[in-house]
């Protein structure tokens, strides 16, 4: 069922915005990822976290400040929040059944959205990035400019991140914090803490991934509501704890919902969400885990 | 057991009593209000059934709703072979569909635990409000469908509001009565077993695959009848009668009424109306409060009470309304019978 003439060309500027999209998702999916390696909690108010710290971007660059300057001083709010809202929020629910801690990050998620509202309005605001919406060629095809950096920006995250778990004592000690507490406990690791670290900088991740999309679409205290649900398909896509899976899911959705969207007819923009969440529910029967992800053996 | 049984059919009376005696002493309006929240207590007591007894989540209840609402829609409205059905009708046939698909989705629930079925159940309730867009023709789009206006049957001398209250809450405690007398049976003990442990319950014969599943149906049909109603009610059906954030309000209304409290649910479906019609009077009340200054008519007010009310009803009362009133009511009435 094709729509319109088919070109290369377009094919190609389909596939970059994909990419662009699937930049987006991944950089999402790769917080919420990060808070459940740690913390075995699917964090519901990561996207209102997301867009609170970018509306406080905006805030800060109104107020003069360029977006380079805003920049730095948004990620160290984001990160301090994030630790203050694992240390009162989520701390007392530690060892709760699931329903409550997602009960509690739905609320949060309610709070944040309510909070955001209150302070800025529901009004769309347009946020200027740092990028350039003019277009270069790139072997014939026009991409934007925009595009790229969101694209380089997300792809340096990630390389950060991981260099930041494999070579830094740190990144070990949360790792080890995540899969043993007991034992990280005994080596005298402050588990507690990592935990807070973990969403630390999970809201960092999310707060880039704020100010990367806020140019493309506009700002509101929902910008994040359906991208966050991509996120969590992206995430869910390539197992629930694996970051390299965040990130694969996270472009192979972007490029599949894209050229579905574009290509099927039936598809078209309406349906792209039930469409992503067909895609999940048919892996997640064949491969529980997710692409990249293990599988739980449980024993009687 | 026997004088647990004499007091929790005392209790039951006793809500229908009030329940019928009630209309008496409010207005119109605030009967219209009740209804309301029966409709909320209804989608509730399914939720219940669900989460608090199999221990599945669903955040995808708002949903369900919708598809009982726009059962009754389509089927009062476009009518089946051109002949419309009247509303009444269409109640018990809008819960069978929105139970049928309850099913369909507890199929593939059943490999999703936890985790995964949230995040599952949150993609229905984010894109079902997409499906009457895309078959706008057949489902109204964005604009909807209009319903006759609800009016009382067989000539009754009653306002359509107090019509509309007797309806919801007769109903309410038909199903209330029947979700008793599942939970306290052998499903009930089923599915608690399930909620419990899985794995124990396998060993113990449960046969896990049918009752999660019976469960999800069970729970979806209770929220298709209260979306039917609530479509009747509000006379129109769009997606914004259902919002996206319905789903999580119910989750609020039963963290609130306490995940396995029937009755505490009311509590439940009572803070989702008054959150959501009310909040500028909640607002006023913080005003009270030195330092604070609220517009009281501000979009994300209710949105940031209901954020705080369920923080600190999950860190403080885990155990919701309902819990509460059994651990004040507990010394009295444990003399009664053994807890279960």
């Amino acid at each position: 069922m094709l729509v319109a003439a088919f070109t290369w060309a377009e094919l190609a500027q389909q596939l970059a915005a994909g990419i662009r999209e699937g930049a987006i998702y991944a950089g999402l999916a790769l917080a919420i990822v990060i808070i459940y390696r740690t913390t075995r909690v699917i964090n519901f108010a990561q996207g209102e976290m997301a867009t609170f710290t970018t509306f406080i971007a905006w805030s800060l660059m109104n107020h003069g400040l360029s977006f380079w300057t805003a920049f730095p001083v948004v990620l160290a709010i984001a990160f301090a929040g994030g630790v203050a809202i694992e240390r009162v929020v989520l701390r007392p629910v530690e060892n709760a059944p699931v329903l409550t801690i997602v009960i509690v990050t739905l609320g949060l998620a309610l709070l944040l959205n309510g909070l955001m509202s209150v302070i800025w309005g529901g009004a769309n605001r347009q946020f200027h990035g740092p990028f350039s919406t003019r277009t270069i060629d790139v072997g014939g095809v026009p991409i934007s400019v925009q595009d790229i950096g969101i694209v380089a920006v997300s792809v340096g995250l990630v390389v950060l991140l991981a260099l930041f778990f494999r070579f830094t004592k740190l990144g070990l000690a949360l790792r080890a914090a995540a899969v043993n507490p007991e034992s990280s406990r005994l080596v005298g690791i402050r588990v507690g803490w990592m935990l807070a670290l973990g969403w630390g900088i999970a809201a960092v991740l999310g707060a880039v991934a704020g100010m990367m999309i806020a140019p493309v679409v506009f700002l509101d205290p929902n910008m994040m509501q359906t991208i966050l649900l991509y996120a969590f398909a992206a995430a869910v896509l390539g197992g629930l704890d694996s970051p390299i899976g965040a990130v694969v899911g996270g472009i192979l959705l972007g490029v599949t919902i894209t050229l579905l969207g574009r290509y099927v007819g039936f598809i078209g923009s309406t349906l792209k969400l039930p469409a992503a969440l067909m895609l999940i529910l048919v892996l997640l029967l064949v491969r529980p885990g997710g692409l990249f992800g293990r599988v739980a053996v449980r024993r009687v | 057991m026997r004088s647990r049984l004499w007091l929790e059919l005392s209790g039951f009376t006793l809500l229908a009593l009030a329940v019928a005696a009630l209309p008496r002493f409010i207005s119109d309006f605030r009967a219209r209000e009740l209804a309301i929240v029966g409709m909320y207590f209804i989608a509730l007591i399914g939720l219940s059934i669900l989460t608090g007894y199999s221990g599945q989540i669903s955040l995808g209840h708002g949903a369900f709703m919708a598809i009982g609402g726009y059962t009754t829609a389509v089927l009062s409205v476009n009518g089946v072979y051109g002949h419309q059905i009247r509303d009444l009708w269409t109640i018990p046939i809008a819960g069978v569909i929105a139970g049928l698909a309850g099913l369909l989705v507890g199929v593939p629930a059943l490999r999703l635990s936890g985790l995964y079925l949230a995040l599952i159940t949150f993609g229905i309730a984010v894109s079902f409000p997409q499906l009457p867009k895309k078959f706008d023709h057949f489902l109204g789009g964005t604009t909807g469908k209009i319903l006759d206006l609800a009016k009382p049957p067989f000539g009754l001398a009653t306002t359509p509001n107090n019509w509309m209250y007797y309806l919801t809450w007769g109903i309410a405690l038909v199903l209330l009565g029947a979700a008793w007398l599942l939970v306290r049976g052998k499903t009930g003990r089923a599915l608690k077993a399930i909620r419990d442990s899985e794995v124990a319950a396998a060993s113990s014969g449960v046969k896990l695959a049918t009752y999660k599943t019976l469960a999800f149906g069970i729970s979806a049909f209770y929220a298709g009848v209260a979306g039917s109603l609530y479509a009747i009610a509000n006379a129109y059906v769009n997606p914004d009668v259902f919002p996206i954030i319905l789903s999580v309000y119910l989750v609020v209304g039963l963290a609130v009424g306490g995940l396995e409290s029937l009755v505490g649910l009311i509590a439940g479906a009572g803070l989702i109306y008054f959150l959501q019609n009310h909040a500028d009077t909640v607002a006023r009340w913080i005003n009270q409060l030195p330092a604070l200054n609220l517009d009281p008519k501000q979009p994300g007010i209710p949105s940031m009470i209901f954020g705080v009310v369920l923080i600190v009803v999950m860190l403080l009362l885990p155990t919701g309304a309902g819990g509460v009133a059994r651990r004040l009511f507990g010394s009295l009435t444990t003399r009664f019978y053994t807890r279960s």
